[in-house]
């Protein structure tokens, strides 16, 4: 049907499709600020005003816009005039990855003056995975953080801040590709199964199809969609497409079409034959010897430990004597622990777009942490050169650790390579939940022994984590898992057993914190019940046992390795958090069954990843005196780019808006292993500073010879080269004599991120919880932070604010649920909750006061740690107000109440007054 | 999101040009859940808005409201003089899951027609003993009280091709003294119990849903008391009575349930505070 409608004040004829919503029909008419995070109308991240007011566009008909006047968010300023809630989101950067942004500016737009006072409500349809919301709380309360022109040390604005709240930032799929088709994935519905025939016929016949990819069209290559910088570090039991399925909802066939639509049809009409096969969904019974094998086709050359017995890998070790430590301690203290399958919920799901370009290269556009390491397994795949593979990002719209990991590219590229045509695939937020990676669920038993005055003489874990159908990252994590969350204690007796094993459930993976966030759950768990059992203050057991500079770092074996105490700040977290836990919090809410308590928590996590993580960087002179940053490393979210622009800018004494970034292209620089392990400022940080350190020398030199001084005689100032006796000679000039000589001005930086220090967190919570109901209120969060020099206070802070609200999320209500059948129960944002504005408690920040030798400027990492003391914090928390150890997470309020009740041994309660 | 298998929409100006129901076809109202759920069976959607009902008709014998009315008109609905029922409007429109701007569009028949045991709009219409007037698809109209309108989850009275047309609220229900409880797991987030109770000419009601598969109606001469409201509870939702989702665990439910009718019934004794 044919209409006029207007939008962002131009009158258009449209003609949407019958069923066709707004959000497509505005992505089409060329607004593509207009998001999609669910496309059901629970994230708001494609809220629009129609008529001025706000709707979630993705559940309106788009017939529906016939005669009204649509504001996207391009619309929303006068000119180049900012809308004062663009600019309030810009000034408080009320954003990190900016994925949500649009909808949240423009639904608070059309607040009125009632629904600002009450953010909670009126903001419970704008999900945001990044900020915690204080952020954003702080841009409609028209705070202003943001500074500009501040080297490190200062909260500088994020360069792409104006783009982010005008809608001007581009994301993977935000680009017009001529010619662009549509592929659908179809997916089984058995946790285990053989493809017996599979007929696509009736799906090419549909009008549209162009192509239909089944096994037989994959290559036989066997990868792992875990990306590394070694990628033999990881299992080889994955193909593009596979004819046994081992979970449900893994990727039978692909149809690319020239309309989604058509696409979808074509999977309908696939008719697949399956040989459904016994399968093992639970982590225990895989590792019986008659279970069901997930890879038991596979051999050596895969790298599982024991396909046999389900196994990807397992490992034990021990330093000392356990048994003897456990003989010398005067309390033993037990705790087993479990840690459930969370999604990562990034607002931008996994996407790609691919072409081959004029010179018949592989161009994927993808939504990933790891372009380089994505190009060269597409290489390998596809028996490619790698200079035949280029891969590429726009912004990317959140990751938390899942976009390390190909789960869109692979297909894509093989369906360009089949037809040739430009093919995008954006998975749907259903199959992000149901299909796409989770952490790694992990059952964990912790044993102390310690003296009575707390000394610990015995430490032994033993974990089980569940990668399910694929080996991917189960390796690296529990490694990770099981390292510097021991490491931190002092002790001479440890033994550390571990397992991953397969399951025919979705395939765990990478998730901020690394395995972490799961072993220091059940550590701090057991540390806070030895506490409780010495009679300690949780605070002075850990004053006591954790390990100061000078002591060696050992987990489970006396290996060498190269982390250093580059800087130490445990000490100033511990008193940090003891010291802001006196002051009270909230007042308990009023009323007979609120119990209140106090619970802590630390984490300690290494600045690097370790077996090697490389960044390479290029830096320029332009010909108009401005730089030119080329990295490697991706920005979603986590301000990484921010920080290059501060670091090149302090190298060259210049502001930071002085330097254009080129970023995560693997055409604009040799390589990065990519932006995960917090490296973002650590190695790639390094390597621009080592670029523009460089090219600050040249500059000068090129200055010296231009007027016959020595080098040493020149400075380096904002615009220009200040010569000896006050002659100046701008940057231009300078270009334009380097030029004039035949050379550029353009130097290389590398970081191989080693040696490596250690990071640390600290996070302290008041509670009340309601005995009769289950509920948890947070009075008081704060977690302090040693991160050696702050770069950006802003921006740290809000990495620390946002780690703490996923962590929420994560320790209070977020589950992936699996049914008896191996299918996720709850595919959705609206049974899976992820913390709203109302979920997520003020949280105060604070900074331990350090300088590290080995990071850029004395900083280190902070991303994925804020994460991780979270949960054994606030579970400590409810211990300690109500007496009972809850060892699940998430302590939800059904959960809470049966544990409370089951504790109080109640058959049957009075419900009389 | 894109609903690919329509291809045809219907936008018919008065009962008489609805036509002939058939398989396939669909009621569109707001939108907001049938956008949100794809069912590759659905080729043609039959658009209500364009029906153009008015939303709310106050009479003196009480409110008529149109199945097409959303939440947020329902928010400002004029009531008549004296009426105790526009706070407990809100909290019910309040207490949808999705969020203000989604009220914006999300009709009080879409709500019910869904039947999704935590519908708001279910407590609010059996609390104040709506009248629902639907319109069978050979033509004529029918009534059914509002407790009997919802069978189970997203399971309805409503024949293939019957629609419904209306709710009427009565000048008395708008009248009636009222409680409310409502939780979730979390703050603000879908219910797994949400109670009302409200004070009638002879006694004492209370509505139970989001704790249970469909929405149940207690209805008291006088006001029970403490053990007999109980038992009267436990005798009509046994402890396998209650609804079980990712909502909240069933004993949970059951649990609040009874917490919550006896909080509603000291509430509306004037014995504690809301």
């Amino acid at each position: 049907m044919s209409l006029c409608l207007t939008l962002n004040g131009a009158v258009l004829e449209a003609d949407p499709r019958p069923g066709q919503c707004l959000r497509t029909l505005l992505r089409e008419l060329g607004a593509l600020g207009v998001k999609r995070g669910c496309d059901v109308g629970d994230c708001g991240a494609c809220t629009v005003l129609v008529d001025g007011t706000p709707v979630h566009s993705c559940i309106t008909p788009a017939f529906r816009a016939e005669g009204k006047s649509i504001t996207t968010i391009e619309g929303l300023a006068d000119g180049d005039t900012l809308h004062p809630v663009q600019q309030a989101f810009l000034d408080a950067q009320g954003f990190q990855c900016g994925f949500c942004t649009a909808g949240a500016i423009l639904t608070v737009s059309a607040l009125n003056q009632a629904q600002r006072q009450d953010l909670p409500a009126a903001l419970k349809g704008n999900l945001c995975r990044c900020t915690g919301y204080r952020a954003i709380a702080d841009a409609v309360a028209g705070v202003s953080h943001a500074e500009h022109g501040g080297a490190c040390g200062h909260s500088h604005g994020a360069p792409a801040g104006r783009a982010v709240v005008t809608g001007e930032a581009r994301y993977t799929l935000d680009v017009a590709v001529p010619g662009l088709t549509h592929m659908k994935l179809l997916r089984g519905p058995h946790a285990h199964a053989r493809i017996r025939a599979i007929d696509t016929m009736a799906a090419q016949a549909v009008p549209g199809v162009i192509a239909v990819l089944t096994h037989h069209d994959a290559p036989e290559t066997l990868y792992s969609s875990a990306r590394h910088e070694i990628a033999t570090d990881d299992a080889d039991d994955t193909r593009v497409l596979d004819a046994v399925v081992r979970h449900v909802g893994q990727r039978i066939a692909a149809v690319i079409a020239e309309t989604p639509a058509a696409a979808e049809e074509g999977c309908r009409r696939i008719v697949v034959d399956y040989e459904v096969l016994p399968a093992v969904l639970d982590p225990e019974a895989a590792r019986t010897p008659d279970a069901p094998r997930v890879h038991g086709d596979k051999g050596p050359e895969s790298r599982i430990a024991d396909p046999a017995c389900n196994l990807l890998v397992a490992f034990s070790g021990e330093v000392g004597s356990v048994a003897g430590g456990f003989a010398d301690a005067d309390v033993v203290h037990e705790e087993t622990v479990s840690s459930q399958r969370v999604q990562h919920a990034h607002l931008e799901t996994h996407c790609a777009i691919g072409w081959l370009d004029e010179a018949g290269r592989l161009v994927v556009r993808a939504s990933t942490q790891v372009p380089f390491l994505t190009r060269d397994a597409l290489a390998r795949i596809f028996d490619l050169p790698r200079e035949k593979v280029r891969v590429l990002t726009g912004r990317v719209g959140g990751g938390f650790g899942a976009k390390q990991e190909m789960l869109v590219e692979d297909i894509v590229a093989l369906a360009v390579l089949k037809t040739g045509r430009p093919v995008q695939l954006e998975l749907t937020r259903e199959e992000q939940f149901a299909v796409s990676t989770t952490r790694h669920p992990m059952r964990i038993k912790v044993r102390l022994g310690a003296k009575a005055d707390g000394t610990l003489t015995a430490f032994e874990m033993d974990v089980l984590s569940n990668t399910g159908a694929y080996g991917n990252h189960g390796s690296g994590t529990l490694f990770h898992g099981c390292n510097e969350s021991v490491q931190v204690y002092r002790c001479p007796n440890k033994k550390v057993t571990g397992a991953a094993v397969y399951t025919h459930t979705l395939p765990s993976g990478a998730f901020r914190g690394y395995g972490l966030s799961q072993t220091i759950f059940a550590i701090e768990t057991a540390m806070d019940g030895l506490a409780s059992k010495l009679g300690l203050d949780p605070f002075t057991l850990r004053r006591r046992n954790v390990v100061v500079p000078g002591d060696p770092m050992i987990a489970w074996s006396p290996h060498p390795h190269d982390v250093e105490y580059g800087s130490y700040g445990l000490d100033q977290c511990l008193d940090l958090v003891k010291a802001a836990l006196v002051a009270p919090g909230e007042p308990p809410p009023e009323g007979p069954h609120w119990r209140t308590g106090q619970g802590m928590a630390l984490a300690m996590i290494d600045t690097i990843p370790p077996r090697g993580h490389h960044a390479h960087a290029r830096m320029r002179l332009l010909p108009d005196g401005a730089y030119e940053l080329a990295v490697g490393t991706v920005e979603f979210g986590n301000g990484s780019h921010t920080v290059h622009a501060q670091i090149a800018a302090e190298a060259l004494g210049t502001r930071p808006e002085a330097i254009r970034l080129v970023t995560s292209d693997t055409d604009a620089v040799e390589h990065d292993t990519g932006a995960y392990g917090s490296t973002g400022i650590v190695v790639a940080g390094r390597a621009s500073l080592d670029a523009a350190t460089k090219l600050a020398d040249a500059i000068r030199a090129l200055a010296a010879g231009e007027a016959g001084v020595r080098p040493d005689d020149c400075r380096l100032m904002a615009e220009s080269v200040t010569l000896p006796g006050g002659h100046m000679l701008s940057l231009a000039e300078i270009a334009g004599a380097a030029e004039a000589a035949g050379t550029e001005l353009s130097t290389e930086g590398w970081s191989h991120g080693s040696p490596r220090s250690v990071a640390f967190n600290v996070h302290g919570f008041s509670v009340a919880v309601n005995t009769d109901t289950g509920e948890v209120r947070i009075l008081k969060s704060v977690q302090a932070a040693d991160a050696g020099r702050v770069m950006n206070p802003m921006q740290c802070r809000g990495q620390v604010e946002g780690g703490v609200a996923q962590a929420l999320g994560a320790a209070l209500y977020e589950e992936i649920l699996i049914d008896a059948t191996g299918a996720v129960v709850n595919p959705a944002f609206r049974h899976y909750h992820i913390p709203a504005f109302a979920d997520v408690p003020k949280t105060e920040v604070l900074f331990a006061d350090t300088y590290d030798r080995l990071g850029p400027f004395g900083a280190k990492s902070m991303s994925e740690s804020p994460f991780n003391p979270v949960a054994a914090a606030l579970g400590n928390a409810i211990r300690n107000a109500t007496g009972v150890r809850i060892t699940a997470t998430p302590f939800a309020r059904d959960k809470v109440f049966k544990a409370l009740t089951a504790a109080r041994g109640e058959k049957e309660r009075s419900y009389l007054p | 999101m894109d609903l690919n298998t329509i291809t045809a929409l219907h936008r018919p100006r008065s009962r008489a040009e609805i036509g002939p129901w058939r398989a396939g076809d669909a009621f569109l109202a707001g939108g907001t859940v049938l956008f949100a759920a794809p069912d590759p069976d659905r080729t043609r959607l039959i658009d209500l808005a364009s029906l153009d009902w008015p939303a709310l008709t106050l009479t003196p014998e009480g409110l008529e409201i149109a199945a097409t009315c959303t939440l947020a008109q329902l928010e400002e609905a004029p009531l008549p003089a004296g009426a105790q029922a526009g706070d407990l409007i809100t909290a019910c429109c309040h207490a949808l899951y999705g969020a203000f701007k989604v009220r914006n569009a999300a009709t009080i028949g879409g709500n019910l027609c869904t039947a999704l045991p935590a519908a708001p709009m279910a407590a609010l219409v059996v609390a104040l003993d709506a009248t629902l007037t639907l319109w069978p698809a050979e033509g004529g109209e029918r009534q059914v009280a509002a407790a009997d309108f919802i069978l189970g989850p997203q399971q309805t009275v409503l024949a293939p091709g019957e629609m419904l047309r209306s709710i009427f609220l009565s000048t008395e229900a708008l009248g009636r003294r009222w409680a409310l409880r409502r939780m979730a797991l979390n703050d603000l987030g879908r219910n797994a119990a949400l109670l009302v109770g409200t004070l009638v000419e002879d006694g004492f009601a209370l509505t139970i849903t989001a704790a249970t598969p469909r929405p149940v109606h207690l209805a008291f001469t006088g006001m029970p008391d403490a053990a007999a409201l109980d038992a009267v509870l436990e005798e009509a939702i046994p402890p396998d009575g209650y609804y079980d989702d990712v909502h909240g665990d069933p004993a949970w439910r059951r649990h609040l349930t009874r917490l919550f009718a006896q909080q509603i019934r000291s509430e509306l004794l004037g014995e504690s505070a809301p």
